[in-house]
């Protein structure tokens, strides 16, 4: 053999085997790399008393606003999970768009006590004036702008 | 093997002394018009407003810091197993622009979070596996460098590129395979979920950049085989006097 072919058996078999280290040592990985846990998580897992992240999206009609102190409900279309949360929000937060909280659950009123609030976006970029068209066409997309 | 071909330095040079100028200017003008639609003629955002305008620049950095990363293991393998000398020349060459492109897409990413997300950093899967990719290009760095000071052949920074690879497809799919704040990925093969008007301008910047990035790298191979050259001359002259 070909010192040449050699070495391309080597990097090649090498690079085989790390990346079966790899997939190894993800799966492993698995949920503790999760960045935050769904309501559905929550409702599967039990309820965990160490500060935790839950994200969904913000529950259409579930924003109640007191003052600085807001309440909404996190859904993730199976289940949902009610927030209080004190504080500046976001400028991207809002209703029908995705939300990460921060913070701890409080199990005796079953609700999610958020110390941060973060906005998360999808994937989807346009101009306002196809939204406003859209909705005009069809009221029921309950986009709030 | 058709490779060969290229992988002779003075044919190299001959075909890269042409293509520089044109392929940098094809770049400025390509990116210089896409950045000029994407931050002036280019509609708003409907969520975001006009922050969405960092895409223009953020999208192809973390191309072709990604991008960059791939043709610097390629040129690894090429070193490591074929020893193309030019393929040596080429991974040193990569290096540095596929760094800086990391640094932009994770500064340009921070300066977008802010105002979107409301944070400039989090330790979700795509910004950490971002971040990895920074500091593999710097281990490249740091280690070619250090073994081309003992005039060594470099082959463990090579090995350190190879096995880096296997962050690229973290990088991809962070976003898919777990939880993250960063948003699942608008531009697929199988189309994207950006309207017309703003995805012209993206694929603009997408083209010129990775024009720019061909072309520092071309610059780059070039003053390097120079750099050799005159080395490989002085040393003679040295010979010859001594």
């Amino acid at each position: 053999m070909k010192a040449k072919t050699q070495r391309l058996y080597l990097v090649v078999g090498a690079l085989v085997a790390l990346g079966g280290a790899g997939v190894l040592a993800l799966s492993t990985l698995g949920d503790t790399a999760t960045y935050f846990y769904s309501p559905s998580d929550l409702a599967a897992k039990g309820l965990p008393d160490a500060a935790i992240r839950l994200g969904g999206m913000v529950e259409q009609g579930s924003l109640v606003r007191q003052g600085q102190t807001v309440r909404f409900v996190v859904t993730d279309f199976a289940k949902t999970y009610p927030v209080t949360y004190t504080g500046i929000l976001p400028d991207l937060f809002r209703e029908g768009q995705g939300v990460i909280a921060e913070g701890r659950i409080d199990r005796a009123a079953g609700v999610f006590h958020a110390e941060t609030i973060l906005a998360k976006h999808d994937e989807k970029y346009m101009p306002p004036e196809v939204t406003k068209s859209l909705k005009a066409a069809k009221p029921a997309v309950g986009q709030v702008l | 093997m058709a490779v060969h071909r290229f992988a002779n330095p003075a044919r190299f040079l001959r075909i890269a002394r042409v293509a520089t100028p044109i392929v940098f200017a094809l770049g400025m003008i390509l990116t210089g018009a896409a950045l000029y639609i994407g931050l002036f003629a280019s509609p708003p955002d409907y969520q975001q407003g006009e922050s969405v305008r960092i895409m223009y620049v953020h999208v192809p950095a973390a191309w072709l810091g990604s991008g960059g990363y791939f043709s610097l293991a390629l040129a690894s393998a090429g070193w490591l197993i074929w020893r193309h000398p030019l393929a040596a020349v080429a991974a040193r060459a990569i290096a540095p622009a596929g760094a800086v492109f990391t640094a932009i897409c994770l500064i340009s990413g921070s300066l977008w979070g802010k105002p979107t997300w409301g944070t400039y950093w989090v330790w979700d899967g795509r910004l950490t596996s971002m971040l990895v990719l920074l500091f593999l290009y710097i281990g490249y760095i740091a280690l070619s460098a250090a073994e081309g000071e003992r005039a060594g052949e470099r082959k463990g920074a090579a090995i350190l590129a190879l096995v880096g690879v296997i962050n690229l497809p973290i990088i991809k799919y962070s976003v898919e395979w777990w939880n993250t704040l960063h948003q699942g990925p608008s531009l697929k093969l199988t189309g994207s979920s950006i309207a017309p008007e703003m995805l012209t301008p993206l694929l603009m910047s997408l083209a010129g950049f990775t024009l720019l990035f061909a072309a520092i790298v071309l610059m780059r191979m070039r003053a390097m085989l120079a750099e050799a050259r005159v080395e490989a001359r002085s040393r003679r002259l040295a010979e010859a006097t001594a």
